[in-house]
């Protein structure tokens, strides 16, 4: 009893807190994963559309970004419509990007001088009928990724910041807040192992450690495949259930 | 005789010289008669060509010259001296011998040009004085009189010039020695009359009042490009590039230029591209004429665009494209397309980011890292020939394991581009650390010919 009165309780400051944000005028659309351990998390049953999501690397995947980069390419070509792509360095290989589902009919890149312009073509490209915008930036303060958080919102695209530091200290800057609506954080694990000798299908360690509205929690999951979905390792899909609640989940900390 | 190349000179002609004499020096010497007037037209044409394709402010130089303000201009064509280059090159290609240089001043770059050593010549900004003093009188653009009785007076360089008191010159030669002087080291301001064309659309307005606030700026430029947008319509245009020009009360002329991906004639659209650019004006003591016009114009038709029911058409960018387009430079902005080539770093190029989709990718059927190094870095490896993959490597400094590895995919050189590459091989590998971190990298060599390669060990890509 107590309960269900609690529960009634916490919703009930949900929807305020959302009004209060504004962004509640129409109903949040959002894009599902696919994956339901993985969607259950997120509010609303995915990442939401119209909003910025912050996706970095882990280890030496901060300098780098590589597998930061087929997630948020992932994520992409689950939209509809063109990509931007705004970059610094231009170290992109597209035909990976098209092997984790985008085409390279889709993509457009921008190779901004600073990062300066960078958040200004992320900006102009999120208010501009992209399905989704993607950009590589090192520092995103609280007021640019507002400024982005309302960009998204104002046409429906969903921004993904791969955040992306040249010096791993810098790498420190993923604590600060921001506007973002969820923030990942995208390690490689050791690949599927095969029966014979190779590579198997990338893994990585998904960390969900930001979500608004929603919590924390951590994922191994198998890379993108040539349609950008990811997927969860057979061992961990198909055991019991009662077990799947031991995927470490931990309580919001940003 | 009016014009003597270096083949001429060699031959001991002169400009100058009678025809008779210069047929007596060279038999078979075929004449032609001076026609100034189409020599103008055809420096007009040109004037026009570098309108269109480099600044919007362009003009010919009679008899032989033109001179582009490239200010805010050369950054879209890869900075000042690839703009030089490409422009002597395009020239050349042309069939025109054009030398060209970069200076402050009009006076400064029309002398080096001509006088200066070098085909292309770009002087840093502030060091146009030191770059002008060595050069000859004749570099000034005087009157052929003054300067030979300078140089009978002794006056070789400007520099003996520079350093004369001015009114002993003036007494003797008039004001002009001073104004040219003053004007190749920027002392007096010399605005280049932009050229204007027939076929170009524009559209202008003069103000009582010179105007300079930035809002008043954007509001007349709405009603400019309306009244621009009007004309267009009436012709079946739309515009690739505008140029729009403010012609300043002290006698400068400031310029923005702005170009599209497809022709355009919505006047919000132009508009919004060139109220961006705004802050790049300096209105100094105001402006007293605004002159928008359409450079570059191509047919526009009203076409019916066929709705579907099923699905909601794709949202149309090439508006966004443009904005950032003109924000970062033309060829910042691309899109990746596949080239028929198994060596990586060459199986990618850019293209225009509205170009058609021809619908092709990469074969699929190798996994490709999402990053591709610059260039490929060496690394230290233990690894067994011919076709073992490493089992240890060291990249920057740090020592990996290999614990899983996919490979070797051979990828021949490309015989047909360069003859080094005649028998050249690279084995590529997939290979994990110990940390599940992946990594492209490969051998130059085939494990057993040295022919095939110097057998050192690359990393070229990180997958994710």
């Amino acid at each position: 009893m107590a309960m269900s009165s609690n529960r009634f309780a916490l919703s009930e400051l949900r929807e305020r807190i959302a009004r209060l944000e504004g962004g509640s005028a129409r109903r949040r659309e959002v894009l599902s994963f696919g994956v339901p351990a993985i969607d259950r998390v997120l509010p609303g049953g995915g990442l939401a559309l119209g909003a910025l999501h912050e996706v970095a690397g882990g280890g030496n995947g901060a300098l780098d970004g590589a597998a930061a980069a087929l997630f948020a390419a992932g994520i992409a070509a689950r939209t509809a419509g063109k990509v931007l792509w705004c970059v610094t360095r231009p170290d992109l290989f597209a035909p990976a990007i098209e092997q984790a589902g985008l085409p390279p009919g889709r993509v457009i890149y921008v190779e901004a001088g600073d990062e300066k312009s960078v958040l200004a073509c992320f900006e102009e490209g999120l208010r501009g009928g992209f399905g989704a915008v993607v950009a590589e930036i090192a520092r995103l303060s609280m007021t640019a990724s507002r400024r982005l958080q309302l960009a998204a919102e104002s046409s429906g695209a969903i921004g993904i910041a791969i955040r992306r530091w040249r010096r791993q200290t810098e790498a420190t800057d993923f604590g600060q807040p921001t506007a973002a609506a969820t923030r990942w954080r995208v390690s490689v694990l050791p690949s599927t192992p095969l029966p014979v000798q190779g590579v198997g299908r990338a893994r990585w360690q998904l960390e969900l450690i930001r979500c608004r509205a929603g919590e924390s929690a951590d994922f191994t999951v198998e890379a993108c495949d040539a349609k950008g979905r990811i997927a969860l390792p057979s061992e961990v899909a198909d055991r019991p259930l009662q077990k799947e609640k031991e995927i470490g989940r931990r309580r919001a900390s940003a | 005789m009016l014009a003597a190349d270096a083949a001429a000179y060699a031959a001991g002609l002169r400009i100058g010289m009678p025809a008779s004499k210069a047929q007596a020096l060279v038999p078979g010497l075929v004449v032609h008669d001076a026609e100034p007037d189409a020599d103008e037209m055809a420096l007009e044409r040109l004037a026009l060509w570098a309108l269109r394709r480099y600044s919007p402010i362009a003009a010919a130089d009679p008899p032989n010259g033109l001179v582009i303000d490239t200010t805010g201009a050369d950054h879209l064509h890869g900075g000042e001296a690839a703009m030089l280059a490409q422009m002597a090159d395009r020239l050349g290609a042309s069939g025109l011998t054009a030398r060209a240089a970069v200076a402050d001043t009009w006076g400064a770059a029309h002398a080096l040009a001509r006088f200066g050593r070098q085909q292309t010549l770009v002087v840093p900004s502030g060091e146009t004085a030191e770059a002008i003093l060595p050069l000859p009188v004749a570099a000034l653009r005087l009157p052929a009189v003054t300067i030979d009785s300078l140089r009978r007076l002794g006056f070789e360089t400007i520099a003996d010039l520079a350093g004369t008191p001015r009114a002993s010159l003036a007494l003797r030669f008039g004001p002009e020695p001073g104004r040219r002087l003053d004007q190749a080291f920027g002392r007096v301001s010399e605005p280049i009359e932009p050229i204007r064309a027939e076929e170009i659309v524009e559209v202008r307005r003069n103000f009582a009042e010179p105007i300079g606030a930035a809002e008043t700026i954007a509001r007349y430029t709405g009603k400019l490009v309306a009244e621009l947008c009007a004309e267009l319509e009436t012709l079946g245009l739309g515009a690739r590039r505008l140029d729009f020009l403010f012609f300043l009360v002290d006698n400068r002329i400031e310029a923005i230029r702005v170009s599209t991906a497809t022709p355009v004639r919505d006047t919000k659209r132009l508009t919004r591209l060139l109220t961006d650019k705004i802050e790049t004006i300096d209105p100094g003591f105001g402006i007293e004429l605004m002159r928008l016009a359409a450079t570059v114009a191509e047919p526009l038709h009203a076409k019916q665009t066929i709705s579907s029911l099923a699905e909601a058409p794709e949202a149309d960018v090439s508006d966004v494209i443009d904005i950032l387009a003109n924000r970062v430079g033309e060829d910042r902005l691309y899109r990746f397309a596949p080239v028929q080539s198994d060596v990586p770093e060459r199986s990618v190029q850019r293209i225009a980011p509205m170009a058609p989709d021809t619908g092709e990718g990469w074969p699929g059927h190798w996994p490709r890292p999402s990053r591709l190094l610059p260039r490929p870095e060496q690394i230290e490896t233990v690894a067994l020939l011919p076709d073992h993959p490493p089992v240890t490597f060291t990249w920057r400094g740090v020592r990996r394991r290999v614990k899983r590895a996919d490979g070797p995919e051979r990828v021949f050189g490309e015989w047909w581009k360069r003859d080094a590459e005649l028998v050249a091989v690279r084995d590529y590998f997939q290979v994990e650390d110990e940390n599940g971190e992946r990594y492209w990298v490969y051998r130059a060599g085939d494990g057993e010919d040295a022919a095939t390669g110097s057998h050192k060990w690359f990393l070229h890509g990180i997958f994710g």
